[in-house]
C-alpha cells in the first residue's frame, strides 16, 4: 500500500502532503525533511527509486515539482510511477495546464482530486474521465451551497449596513 | 454576541489571502504565520459556520504545509461536521483525517456522525465518511461502524461500493470480530464484473494476504479465474501479488497458475505489469525452470535499456534471483560489474549487493581486487559502501570464505589506507579478532600493523585512528613476530602520537611496555644464556619453536636483530626515548593515559637502577642486582606472555549460578516492565585466558550436570530473561556444547580438511615449524579458531500479534467453516471485548453528557442533539430490522460476552460452508 504522499518544490516547500499511515506530527516533519535532502539532491536521469527505512520512495518530477510515494518494498514501483503520472494527468485536467501555483492555491482541490483517485492508500479510480466527473459534481455541491451563503451573507452585510446608517 | 461573529464572517481572511500574504512574506513569514494563527483561534470559535469552516481549512492549510500543531480545533472541526452543508462537511472531514490520530479525546464524538453520513443519500457524503473512516478508525470506530459498512458492501451505488470495499481493510485490521459479518460479502464482490469493485476487492485481498496467506487458499479458485480472465493491468499485478504470497504454500496451485503468469509475461507490453510477473516468477516460482528461464530473459532486457528505473529494477529482480540461481547472475556478471559505474549510486549499490552475492571462496581475492579499486576512484559515501561489504561479506561465519589470512590482512591495511576509508571500526575488530584466532597469521599481522604504525601521516586521519589502536594492540601483544621492536618502538612513541584520542594513546602507551618488556627479555634474559631461557619460555610455543626450527639455536631470534640488533647501547636508548617521550604525559587530563605513563615510567625507573646501572659496569661486582632486574624482567615478560583467545559466546552459561542467588525472584516482573526492549545482534566479542575458561566449563559442566534438576526452573526464566535482555548478557551458545571448547566437529565450514581440534592444533603448530615467508595460494586454510556460537543467535522473541492472529483467525474461520476451533484468538479477546463494551457504555453516557452540556449553552446545538438522536434513534431501529432479516449483523453496543458470542455463532450458521477443518480442497480442479 502507499504510505503517504508527498509533493516537494524543487526549493524544499512541501506543496502537498498525505498520509495513509499513522505518523505523528513530529515524524511527519522529520520524514519530509529526510526524504527531500535524499530527493532533491538527485541529479536528472537517475532511477526515480530511492529506498528509505526499509520502505521504497518512488518519486517523479514534473516540472518544478517532485511527487512522491512512499510505498512497501515488495509494491510495483513501475505502478506507483503510473499513478503518479495519472495523477498528474487529473491534475492537468482539471486546471487546464496544471503548474505550481494552481496546486499552491487550490491546495485543497489538489488533495480531493486525490480523495477520489486513492483511499487507504490504494488506487480506486483508474480513469480519468471518471475522476474528472466526480470531482466536477462535487464542485457544484460546493458551489450551490457557497451561492447560498453568499447571498446570505449579502442579506446580512445589507441589514449591518441599513442597522449602521 | 452576533456582532464579532458578523464582522469576522465580513473580514475573514480567505484562504487565498491567506496564501498569497504568506508568499508575499520574505523574511517575517513565521510572525505572519503566529498571527494568521490568532486570527484562526478566534475565527473558529464563531457561531457562524461558513466562518469556522474557513478558518479550518485555513489551519489545515498551516498545519499540513507548514506542519502547526492544529489539535486544539478537534472539537470545531467536529461542530463544523455536523453542518448540513456539503461544502463545510468536506472541509471539517479533510480536517479530521489530517489531524485526528488514537488518542485524539474528541474521537469519541466522532462516532454518531459519522454513522449519519453512511447512510446518507448522497453518495458523496458516503464517501467523505468511509474515507473519514479508512484513516481514523480505530477499535471502536471499527466495531460500531461495522453494521454500516456491511450494508455499504452490497450497495447498488458503484461509487459507494468500491470505497466500501476499500475502507473495509482497514476496519479488518482494528476490528478482527467483523470479518465475520462482512467476510461473505467481500467475496461476493470478488464475483463482480465490474472492473473497480474488482480492482478494489483485489487490492484488499492483496494487502490481508500479505500479513496471512494460508487463510485466503481456499479463495484461489476465484483469484485464478480474475487473473486469467482480467483485461486490466492494474487487476492482474494485485492478483499477482496474492499468487505470489500463495503459490509456495500449495504445490497443485503453482502447478497449475505458473503457465497463465508466463503467457501473460509474454503477451503484456505494459512495464509494470511484465516486472510484476517476473518477481513472481523469481520469488515464488523459482523451481520451474522453464518460467525462470523465461523470467531471466526478460530481466536481461531490462538489464540492457535506456531506462535507469528498468535498469535498476532488472538489478532488484537478479538479487531476487541470487538466492536461489547463482547461475543468473554469474550469466549477467558483465552488465553487473558494468553498473558499478553507473552514475546513479542506487543502481550502484545494487549492483554491489549482487557483486558480493557471487563471492566465494575461489574468487573472493580477485573481486575484492576489483571492487578495492572501484573504491579507490569512487565518491567517499560509495566507498564505504564498498569497504562495508567486502568487510561484512569477508567476515561472514568466522571468516568463512578466507582461506589465504595473509591477503586478507593485508588487504585489510591497505583498505585502511583508502582515502575515504570510514570503516575503522569494523577493520579495528576485524584485525583484533584475526590475532586472536588465527595463529598463522600473527606474522602478516604484525608486518602490517608496524607498516601502519610506522607512517606518521595516518596520525592525522581521525577515522584511522580506530585502525591504528588495533595496530597498536596488535604489535604490542604478538610483538615476538616483530622483524624490529626498536623501530616499532619508535613509531608508537612518535610525537605525533599526540593527536590521537586518549583512550588510543592508552593503548600505545600499554604497547610500548610490551614492547619492551620484549626488548628487555630478549636482551637480558635470553641473550645471556639462551639454552635457559628456552626453558623458561616455553609458554611461547611459537617463539621457542621458531627458534628451533632454524639451523642455529638463534635463527629466528637472529631475524629480529639482523636488521637493528638490540644492545645495550640500544635498550638505553630506549628507555631514554621512553622517558622522554612519556614525561610530558604524566601531567596529562586522561586519567587512563596518566595512569598507563606512570606505570611505564615506574617500570622504566626500576630497570634502569638495578640493571642498567650495573651493565653498564661490565656486569662484575654487581651481578646480583643483574640478577634481580632480570628476576623481575621476566616476571612482567610473564605475565604478558601468556596468550588472549577468543571468548566462547556460551562463556556465561559456564559461569556456575552462586549459591546465595535467587534467580527467580523479580525477574518475571522485569519481563513485563521491559518486554519492549528491543534485542541487539551479539556479534561482539571478548577477550580473556582461554585455559582458564577451559577450568570454568569442565567445573560448571559438572555443576550443571548436579543441579540441572532443581535449576531448571530458575534457568528457564534466566533463558527467558536473556532474551529480552541480551544487551546485558554475553552472547550464549547452546548449553549441550559447553564442554567443548573449540568444537568445530559439526561445523560445516572446517569439516573438510580438518575434524578434530586437538589434532588440528597439533597439525597447526607441527606446520609452523616448516618456515614459510610467502605463503602460497595452494595452502591449506588455516585453523580460525571458532567456539561454540552461532549456535543459537538470541533470535528476537516472537512477539504473538494478537491482532493479525486473530483477523486471520477470523477469515479462517470463515473459510474453512471450522465451527470445532474457537480460534484462540477470539476466546482470549472475550473479556477484553466485554471490558470493550462496557467501555462503549460509558463512552455512550459521556457523549450524551456532553451534548446536553453543549445543549444547555446554546440553541442551536440543542436543536442539532434533537435531530441526530431522532435520526439515530430510527435507525437503531432499522438496524434491528435488519438483524431479524439477517441474523447476521454484530450486535450493538450494548451487549455483553454471551449473547456477542451467541450472535457470532448464528452469523455463521448461514455461511453454509461445508465443514473442512484442516484440509486444503483440490480448489482448482
Amino acid at each position: 500500500m502507499i504510505h503517504f504522499v508527498l509533493l516537494i518544490s524543487r526549493q524544499g516547500k512541501v506543496r502537498l502532503t498525505k498520509w495513509y499511515s499513522p505518523y505523528s506530527q513530529k515524524e511527519r516533519t522529520k520524514v519530509i525533511r529526510e526524504l527531500s535532502g535524499l530527493i532533491l539532491t538527485r541529479g536528472p536521469k537517475l532511477c526515480n527509486f530511492v529506498e528509505w527505512r526499509g520502505l521504497r520512495v518512488v518519486y517523479k518530477r514534473y516540472a518544478s515539482l517532485y511527487f512522491c510515494m512512499c510505498i512497501d518494498e515488495d509494491d510495483n514501483e513501475l505502478e506507483i510511477l503510473e499513478i503518479i503520472h495519472h495523477y498528474v494527468e487529473v491534475l492537468d485536467r482539471y486546471f487546464g495546464s496544471v503548474c505550481e501555483l494552481d496546486l499552491i492555491y487550490n491546495f485543497h482541490k489538489a488533495y480531493f482530486i486525490l480523495d477520489e483517485l486513492l483511499i487507504a492508500g490504494e488506487l480506486q479510480e483508474p480513469s480519468k474521465r471518471t475522476v474528472a466527473r466526480l470531482v466536477a459534481a462535487q464542485d457544484s455541491l460546493v458551489e450551490t451551497a457557497k451561492e447560498q451563503t453568499s447571498s446570505i451573507t449579502n442579506i446580512i452585510a445589507q441589514v449591518a449596513n441599513t442597522a449602521s446608517l | 454576541m452576533s456582532g464579532p461573529s458578523l464582522m469576522d464572517s465580513l473580514f475573514q481572511r480567505t484562504l487565498e489571502d491567506l496564501i498569497k500574504g504568506l508568499r508575499q512574506q520574505l523574511i517575517g513569514e513565521q510572525a505572519f504565520i503566529s498571527k494568521a494563527l490568532e486570527e484562526i483561534r478566534k475565527e473558529i470559535k464563531s457561531t457562524d459556520l461558513s466562518t469556522k469552516s474557513t478558518a479550518l481549512l485555513k489551519l489545515c492549510y498551516l498545519s499540513n504545509l507548514h506542519f502547526h500543531d492544529m489539535s486544539f480545533a478537534a472539537f470545531h472541526a467536529l461542530e463544523v461536521l455536523s453542518s448540513p452543508r456539503f461544502s463545510h462537511k468536506k472541509i471539517a472531514y479533510h480536517a479530521i483525517s489530517l489531524s485526528f490520530h488514537d488518542s485524539t479525546p474528541v474521537l469519541l464524538l466522532i462516532t454518531n456522525h459519522l454513522r449519519k453520513d453512511l447512510t446518507s443519500t448522497n453518495e458523496f457524503e458516503v464517501s467523505l465518511s468511509l474515507q473519514c473512516l479508512s484513516r481514523i478508525a480505530n477499535v471502536d470506530l471499527a466495531r460500531d461502524l461495522t453494521p454500516e459498512v456491511f450494508t455499504l458492501l452490497s450497495s447498488n451505488k458503484l461509487y459507494v461500493r468500491k470505497r466500501a470495499v476499500a475502507v473495509v481493510l482497514r476496519v479488518f485490521e482494528k476490528y478482527p470480530d467483523s470479518v465475520r459479518v462482512c467476510f461473505k460479502r467481500l467475496v461476493e464482490n470478488l464475483e463482480n464484473y465490474d472492473p473497480q469493485i474488482l480492482s478494489a476487492v483485489v487490492g484488499v485481498f492483496s494487502e490481508l494476504a500479505c500479513k496471512d496467506p494460508r487463510s485466503y487458499l481456499p479463495l484461489a479458485p476465484e483469484f485464478y479465474k480474475i487473473l486469467v480472465d482480467s483485461k486490466s493491468n492494474w487487476i492482474s499485478i494485485k492478483v499477482l501479488k496474492i499468487f505470489a504470497k500463495l503459490a509456495p504454500l500449495e504445490p497443485r496451485l503453482s502447478n497449475r497458475v505458473v503457465e497463465p503468469i508466463c503467457d501473460l509475461m509474454r503477451k503484456t507490453g505494459a512495464k509494470s505489469l511484465l516486472f510484476e510477473c517476473v518477481r513472481t516468477v523469481v520469488t515464488s516460482f523459482s523451481e520451474y525452470e522453464s518460467a525462470v528461464r523465461l523470467a531471466v530473459g526478460k530481466i536481461r532486457e531490462f538489464l540492457v535499456d535506456e531506462d535507469p528505473n528498468l535498469k535498476y529494477l532488472g538489478l532488484h529482480a537478479l538479487s531476487i534471483v541470487a538466492s536461489k540461481h547463482l547461475w543468473v547472475v554469474s550469466e549477467n556478471k558483465e552488465v553487473v560489474i558494468k553498473s558499478l559505474s553507473d552514475p546513479d549510486p542506487n543502481i550502484k549499490i545494487e549492483s554491489l549487493r549482487l557483486v558480493m552475492a557471487m563471492v566465494s571462496e575461489h574468487n573472493v581475492a580477485e573481486i575484492s581486487k576489483v571492487l578495492v579499486n572501484y573504491a579507490l576512484k569512487s565518491d567517499p559515501l560509495f566507498c564505504n559502501e564498498i569497504l562495508g561489504s567486502i568487510l561484512s561479506t569477508c567476515s561472514r561465519n568466522v571468516y568463512e570464505i578466507i582461506v589465504d589470512f595473509d591477503w586478507y590482512v593485508s588487504l585489510l591495511g591497505e583498505m585502511s589506507r583508502i582515502p575515504h576509508c570510514q570503516m575503522g571500526e569494523e577493520i579495528e575488530n576485524q584485525l583484533i579478532d584475526i590475532g586472536l584466532r588465527v595463529k598463522d597469521v600473527r606474522l602478516e599481522l604484525v608486518r602490517v600493523a608496524r607498516d601502519l604504525l610506522i607512517d606518521p601521516a595516518l596520525l592525522g586521519n581521525s577515522f584511522l585512528h580506530r585502525v591504528l589502536s588495533a595496530a597498536a594492540w596488535v604489535s604490542g601483544e604478538y610483538v615476538e613476530f616483530s622483524r624490529n621492536p626498536l623501530e616499532l618502538m619508535e613509531a608508537l612513541l612518535q610525537p605525533r602520537t599526540s593527536l590521537l584520542p586518549p583512550s588510543i594513546m592508552a593503548i600505545y602507551i600499554q604497547s610500548a611496555f610490551k614492547v619492551l618488556v620484549f626488548c628487555l627479555h630478549t636482551c637480558f634474559v635470553r641473550g645471556g644464556s639462551t639454552a635457559g631461557v628456552s626453558a623458561s619460555a616455553s609458554y611461547e610455543s611459537f617463539d621457542d619453536l621458531s627458534i628451533e626450527n632454524g639451523a642455529g639455536s638463534t635463527v629466528a631470534h637472529g631475524q629480529t636483530c639482523t636488521s637493528a640488533p638490540i644492545t645495550n647501547e640500544s635498550i638505553v636508548n630506549l628507555l631514554k626515548l621512553v622517558e622522554l617521550a612519556l614525561s610530558p604525559l604524566l601531567g596529562s587530563h586522561d586519567v587512563e593515559v596518566q595512569e598507563r605513563a606512570r606505570n611505564l615510567l615506574g617500570f622504566v625507573d626500576l630497570i634502569k637502577l638495578e640493571a642498567l646501572n650495573s651493565l653498564g659496569q661490565e656486569e662484575n661486582d654487581s651481578e646480583q642486582k643483574g640478577v634481580e632486574a632480570t628476576k623481575i624482567i621476566r616476571l612482567v615478560h610473564d605475565a604478558f606472555s601468556k596468550e588472549l583467545g577468543p571468548v566462547s559466546l556460551s562463556a556465561q552459561g559456564k559461569v556456575p549460578v552462586p549459591d546465595g542467588l535467587t534467580l527467580n525472584e523479580n525477574l518475571g516482573d522485569l519481563e513485563t516492565i521491559c518486554s519492549d526492549i528491543e534485542l541487539p545482534s551479539s556479534n561482539t566479542f571478548s577477550f580473556g585466558y582461554p585455559s582458564e575458561e577451559k577450568d570454568v566449563s569442565s567445573f560448571s559442566n559438572l555443576q550443571i550436570k548436579e543441579d540441572s534438576g532443581q535449576s531448571n526452573e530458575s534457568t528457564s526464566l534466566l533463558a527467558e530473561h536473556r532474551k529480552r535482555h541480551g544487551l546485558y548478557y554475553l552472547p550464549s551458545g547452546k548449553n549441550e556444547v559447553i564442554s567443548n571448547d573449540y568444537p568445530p566437529a559439526n561445523d560445516p565450514a572446517l569439516q573438510g580438511d580438518n575434524n578434530d581440534t586437538a589434532s588440528d592444533l597439533v597439525k597447526l603448530t607441527a606446520e609452523s615449524l616448516v618456515p614459510k615467508r610467502k605463503p602460497n595460494h595452494s595452502k591449506p586454510r588455516p585453523v580460525v579458531v571458532k567456539l561454540d556460537e552461532a549456535d543459537e543467535k538470541p533470535v528476537a522473541v516472537k512477539h504473538p500479534e494478537s491482532r493479525d492472529d486473530s483477523l486471520s483467525g477470523a477469515v479462517r474461520d470463515i473459510l474453512f467453516g471450522s465451527e470445532d476451533i474457537l480460534p484462540t484468538s477470539s476466546r482470549s479477546n472475550l473479556p477484553s471485548s466485554n471490558r470493550k463494551g462496557k467501555e462503549k457504555q460509558h463512552m455512550i453516557t459521556q457523549v450524551e453528557s456532553k451534548e446536553n452540556v453543549v445543549g444547555d449553552g446554546n440553541s442551536s446545538s440543542r436543536r442539532r442533539k434533537d435531530h441526530s438522536h431522532g435520526k439515530e434513534r430510527r435507525h437503531r431501529k432499522k438496524n434491528a430490522e435488519e438483524r431479524n432479516e439477517t441474523d447476521r449483523k454484530e450486535k450493538e453496543s450494548s451487549s455483553n460476552h454471551p449473547r456477542r458470542h451467541k450472535s457470532r455463532q448464528r452469523a455463521e450458521e448461514p455461511l453454509k460452508v461445508p465443514p473442512q477443518t484442516s484440509v486444503i480442497p483440490d480448489f482448482l480442479l
